[in-house]
């Protein structure tokens, strides 16, 4: 293969997407995680979680996912065409 | 004339045929029949002409040739190759390593004598 | 007070304007216009059919009931599609290169193409969906009966049942007219999808509009509904941490499993791009249809405290006046109930016209293989059939589970029922080590455990499980009680379901796998579907036809070799008046095809692999299974040609053996030519020397007597010599006939020594024998083997150096073999030299050259060879000693 000096540029938008995939496969793990996080709060039987504030975080963590993924999706997909690597799935 | 010929072969009856017809011609003739110390038996008989057999009893007659071309007090002694193979590789290897002739088993007496007179002329 | 004759006449406009929007779309796609058909929004609205009317009017219900719960039916779906680019991209990116038409479909693929798995998913679908479809006629019965009188309470039941007739029917005409029109390749349904993407942007609107009034218009705004919430009756977060993460997983898994989601999330895809919009954009779908459910909740509970949870949506803008508002609402709840039901039925129908209906059809016909253009027109017939079954399947359920009070929990229980695919469909996707056995063992133990310990209890004890097995387990066995199999006890219902049947599937699955070995068509699959980001790039958009036949002509170069096989598709190419390798795939030459195909890999073959690209229904388990054998042929044909190939090089190698053998045979011919040379030509010598000497003139009597007498020696020599070289050819050669004969071994002897004697004399050798011992008899040739003798006593004379030469001759008899040693007294032969004294010109000495060419011991090896005997140098004898070793008992069988 030869190696036009833009390659340089090249591997590393591929390398950045390589990273960027990685963290949209992180990304639902990370929103599992924060959506079990109410299980660990202290349960208090005199003054159990409200459903006020308990529905904020939710609603609060899920708004936070869906923006993460959508700028992930974004710029996995803009730098589609130029990713010819191979992915291999294990 | 009076001049003297070795000859180094191994079979009894060649010999006696090539000392009848060169003593006949004048012609001092010796015969040695083993390889391993013709060059010996050269170096004490001095002799102005030698016949050589390739195939000798524990030496080979091109090995003998070689050293008599080596050493300076034989390398321009006459030598006349007798050989019974008839190969072409033998006739090259001699001519190569300075025989002044070579001759091929069944040979004509005129012909051994015609050599010898040239060789070992006047 | 809005009549039951305007919602009617407002339901058939909306319907009519969804036939509408759905035949447009239809043309829209035929004209190959696909544009925004094929938009990533259009895909993500699609899949808010995961949103039934389950969702629109059960989920403010769910938060009445239990609070902020509710919520984790949506979390699971954010989660899988934010996390698209594990599972979803790959399911795609399989679903398109598989050409796979449902889950069952996957399922059946990835399992070496195993019609069994396609029916058990097939049938875990049906069953898990049947009661969500009665679920959704029950909703739309339910949202009727509340305009038509006494708003909120329950109707009278029967009097529904008419109008949940007449939906049904109009959802089987929907789902029949636009779900099979015509029988895509890849199951893609324009007029559907758009159709739904409407539905789903009524409902979002009609719930948020809701959503917004109860903040906006009855609570003074989000401060104030806050505060509401806080004083309500759920204000109290009562979050039970087994049910919260439970039904996380279970919902995320049904939403990979529901055939519907199945089918508008894979089969209906038509890029990657659209996943990748869908993966934020339908979070965000379900993050607004979640949003306002607290609020409606609670504005319910506090308008309409006594009034049925389940239809607060409705419920709520009717009591507060909101007629326009409460149509709307109406409106959403028909359109999640119909759009779920449309994609569910279309789903299943194709499922089971595929993995069921298909299948006996081919095996009740002579000659299933050999289909013709018909099979068509049967698969849509199918289909029809199928959807109009599902649907009536669906009715019945609801007629007969009694109304309201069964159906509200099934939304659960169908999702952990069709959750039991998720372990064979992930391990399909990330384990190539996963098996048919494993996943069909799997499955049956999943599906078996969700009935008995969740399904079957959930019709109380009214059906197959009664009072006493649901109380005491079956038999009394306290340990299989369903709520609390293993003893597990005190968990809630769902959970205790979950955890046991994932287990045990997962479990059985996981097992089995280990155990089976898998087909060469299931270990294709599997890689194929494991590895398919190595076997597909993304594969462009799908247009009409053009696939099909670049698919046959890819598939049909691989059989007949690109050459022959484009030439065949340009010929019908031209013939259909087309340019290029691409002609329209018509009945006509997919039969030809197959026919030149069968002349290639076999008929079943060829029927299955056209079948598979042409219309993945038509093929029969039988066809796999010849697939599968015939691969395991060209496997075994290949391994031949291996060993063929193994052959070959051992040939050459053979050949090159034969080669060296042959030169230095030819090296060898060489010296053995130059040793004859040099034997024949040294007696020449002496005779031509001798003769021109007796020519040359006259001479003396007693040299001429001489000379002549080295002529006639030097003759007699060389005859010698000559039939020396002819005896050992022809000894050489196998030639020699021997005459076998009874003779004794003292008489060859006598023979020997006579026949030595006579030679020439000229040395003198005693020969000392014990005749007493040589009396042996024995078979062989005499003549033969008195020359041996002769030979050797010869070479004695010749050789023996010692003054007074003397040969001892023992003979005795040792074991099977008579001895003879031939020992003198001489100095003997030295041991390098012992080992070549028989090979031919092996002359040791120049002494007494004029006797032989140095034959003889080849000569007699050779003749006592023929004889069956052997002869050796015997060292440590004092002299040189030759041992003659023969059979005393020689058979003619040697000869």
């Amino acid at each position: 293969m030869s190696r036009p000096p833009r390659t340089v540029f090249l591997e590393r938008r591929t390398y950045r997407r390589r990273r960027l995939a990685d963290a949209a496969r992180l990304l639902p793990v990370i929103g599992a995680l924060l959506l079990l996080f109410p299980l660990l709060w202290v349960p208090d039987p005199d003054q159990p979680a409200s459903t006020g504030f308990g529905g904020l975080y939710i609603f609060a963590v899920w708004a936070g996912l869906i923006v993460a993924a959508a700028w992930m999706s974004r710029n996995l997909t803009r730098s589609e065409p130029d990713a010819t690597e191979k992915e291999r799935s294990e | 004339m009076g001049k003297r010929v070795l000859l180094i072969e191994d079979e009894p009856n060649i010999i006696q045929a090539i000392s009848f017809i060169l003593s006949r011609d004048g012609w001092t003739v010796d015969s040695h029949a083993d390889g391993k110390t013709a060059m010996a038996e050269i170096a004490r008989r001095g002799p102005d002409l030698v016949i050589l057999d390739v195939m000798l009893p524990n030496r080979s007659g091109l090995d003998i040739l070689q050293d008599l071309r080596a050493d300076p007090a034989t390398e321009a002694l006459p030598v006349l190759m007798l050989t019974a193979r008839g190969q072409k590789r033998d006739r090259e290897l001699a001519e190569r390593y300075g025989a002044n002739r070579f001759m091929t088993k069944p040979f004509s007496n005129a012909e051994v004598l015609e050599s010898v007179r040239q060789l070992a002329g006047p | 007070m809005i009549g039951f004759n305007v919602l009617v006449l407002v339901c058939l406009v909306y319907v009519a304007t969804l036939f509408l929007v759905a035949f447009a779309a239809e043309k829209r796609a035929e004209r190959g216009a696909v544009g925004w058909l094929r938009s990533p929004l259009v895909y993500t609205l699609s899949l808010s059919i995961y949103c039934t009317a389950w969702t629109f009017y059960g989920a403010v219900g769910y938060a009445v009931r239990s609070g902020l719960e509710f919520v984790t039916i949506y979390l699971g779906p954010t989660l899988v599609m934010i996390g698209w680019w594990w599972l979803v991209r790959k399911l795609v990116r399989i679903g398109r290169s598989q050409r796979i038409t449902s889950i069952a479909d996957l399922i059946s693929s990835r399992y070496g193409k195993s019609n069994l798995l396609g029916v058990i998913v097939t049938l875990l679908a049906v069953i898990g969906t049947t009661p969500y479809i009665a679920l959704q006629l029950q909703s739309v019965t339910l949202s009727f009966s509340v305009f038509s009188g006494d708003g909120g309470a329950v109707p009278e039941f029967a009097s529904l049942s008419n109008t949940a007739l007449a939906v049904a029917a109009g959802l089987a005409l929907f789902a029949i007219l636009f779900g099979t029109r015509s029988l895509d390749v890849n199951e893609r349904h324009h007029g559907v999808v758009t159709a739904i993407a409407l539905e789903a942007v009524v409902k979002l609107v009609a719930l948020v509009a809701v959503g917004v009034f109860v903040v906006w218009g009855v609570a003074g705004g989000p401060a104030d509904m806050m505060a509401r919430i806080d004083a309500s009756r759920i204000a109290d977060w009562n979050l039970a941490g087994g049910r919260w993460a439970t039904l996380i997983f279970l919902s995320a898994a049904a939403f990979l499993c529901l055939p519907r989601m199945f089918q508008v999330m894979v089969v209906e895809n038509a890029d990657e791009q659209q996943v990748a919009v869908a993966s934020w954009a339908f979070p965000l779908y379900l993050f607004a249809m979640s949003l306002f459910v607290i609020p409606i909740a609670v504005i319910g509970l506090t308008v309409l405290p006594g009034g049925n949870p389940d239809l607060y949506v409705l419920t709520v803008p009717l009591a507060l006046d909101q007629e326009g508002l409460a149509m709307l609402s109406f409106l959403g709840g028909f359109s999640s109930a119909t759009s779920m039901v449309i994609v569910a039925a279309i789903a299943l129908a194709t499922m089971v016209s595929n993995h069921i209906v298909m299948p006996i059809w081919l095996s009740t016909r002579k000659g299933g293989a050999s289909m013709s253009g018909d099979v068509r027109d049967v698969v849509i017939l199918a289909r029809r059939i199928s959807i109009a079954a599902i649907l009536a399947l669906g009715y019945l359920y609801f007629r007969f589970s009694g109304g309201s009070e069964a159906l509200a929990a099934i939304g659960l229980i169908a999702f952990v029922g069709v959750a039991q695919v998720l372990p064979a469909m992930l391990g399909g996707l990330f384990w190539r080590g996963a098996t048919r056995n494993g996943a069909a063992i799997g499955l049956i133990l999943g599906f078996a455990i969700w009935a008995y310990t969740l399904f079957l209890p959930s019709f109380g004890d009214s059906f197959l499980l009664s009072a006493t097995v649901l109380q005491d387990g079956p038999w009394g066995v306290g340990w299989l009680r369903p709520r609390a199999l293993f003893g597990v006890e005190g968990l809630d219902p769902v959970v205790h379901a979950v955890f046991w049947s994932m287990v045990i599937n997962t479990a059985g699955f996981f097992l089995g796998s280990l155990a089976s070995f898998p087909e060469p068509l299931e270990r294709l699959q599997g890689a194929q579907f494991v590895n398919v980001y190595d076997y597909s790039r993304n594969a462009p958009g799908w247009t009409r036809s053009t696939p099909e036949a670049e698919d046959l002509l890819i598939m049909t170069q691989r059989i007949l070799g690109p050459a022959e096989a484009q030439a065949l598709f340009q010929a019908e190419a031209q013939a259909q008046g087309k340019a290029g390798y691409l002609p329209d795939t018509t009945p006509d030459f997919v039969e030809t095809l197959e026919r030149e195909l069968a002349g290639s890999v076999g008929a079943a073959t060829a029927n299955a692999m056209v079948g598979q690209i042409t219309g993945g229904a038509a093929v029969s388990v039988e066809d796999l299974m010849a697939v599968a054998d015939e691969t395991a042929q060209i496997m075994e044909y290949s391994s031949q040609l291996e060993a063929k190939s193994k052959e070959l090089s051992n040939t050459a190698a053979q050949l090159r053996d034969a080669n060296e053998k042959l030169t230095q045979l030819s090296i060898q011919k060489d010296a053995f030519l130059s040793q004859i040379s040099h034997e024949l030509r040294t007696p020449m010598t002496s005779i031509r020397a001798f003769s021109e000497i007796l020519m040359s003139g006259p001479m003396s009597e007693a040299d001429q007597a001489k000379f002549s007498t080295i002529i006639h020696d030097e003759a007699i020599r060389l005859t010698r010599l000559l039939d020396d070289l002819l005896d050992l050819s022809v000894l050489e050669n196998g030639q020699v006939s021997l005459n076998w004969q009874d003779a004794n071994l003292n008489q060859i002897l006598d023979r020997a020594v006579t026949s030595s004697g006579s030679m020439e004399a000229e040395r003198s050798l005693t020969i000392r024998r014990d005749p007493g011992a040589e009396d042996i008899a024995l078979v062989t040739d005499a003549d033969r083997l008195a020359q041996v003798f002769i030979n050797l006593i010869a070479n004695a004379r010749k050789y023996c150096d010692a003054a007074a030469p003397e040969l001892r001759v023992t003979a005795s008899q040792q074991g099977n073999a008579l001895v003879v040693d031939f020992i003198d007294n001489g100095s003997g032969i030295p041991k390098a030299s012992q080992s070549m004294i028989f090979e031919k010109f092996a002359r040791l000495t120049d002494q007494s050259r004029a006797g032989g060419a140095g034959l003889g011991l080849a000569i007699c090896r050779e003749i006592v060879a023929k004889l069956g005997g052997s002869i050796g140098y015997l060292p440590g004898q004092g002299g040189a000693a030759f041992r003659v070793r023969l059979p005393v008992a020689q058979a003619k069988a040697a000869e």
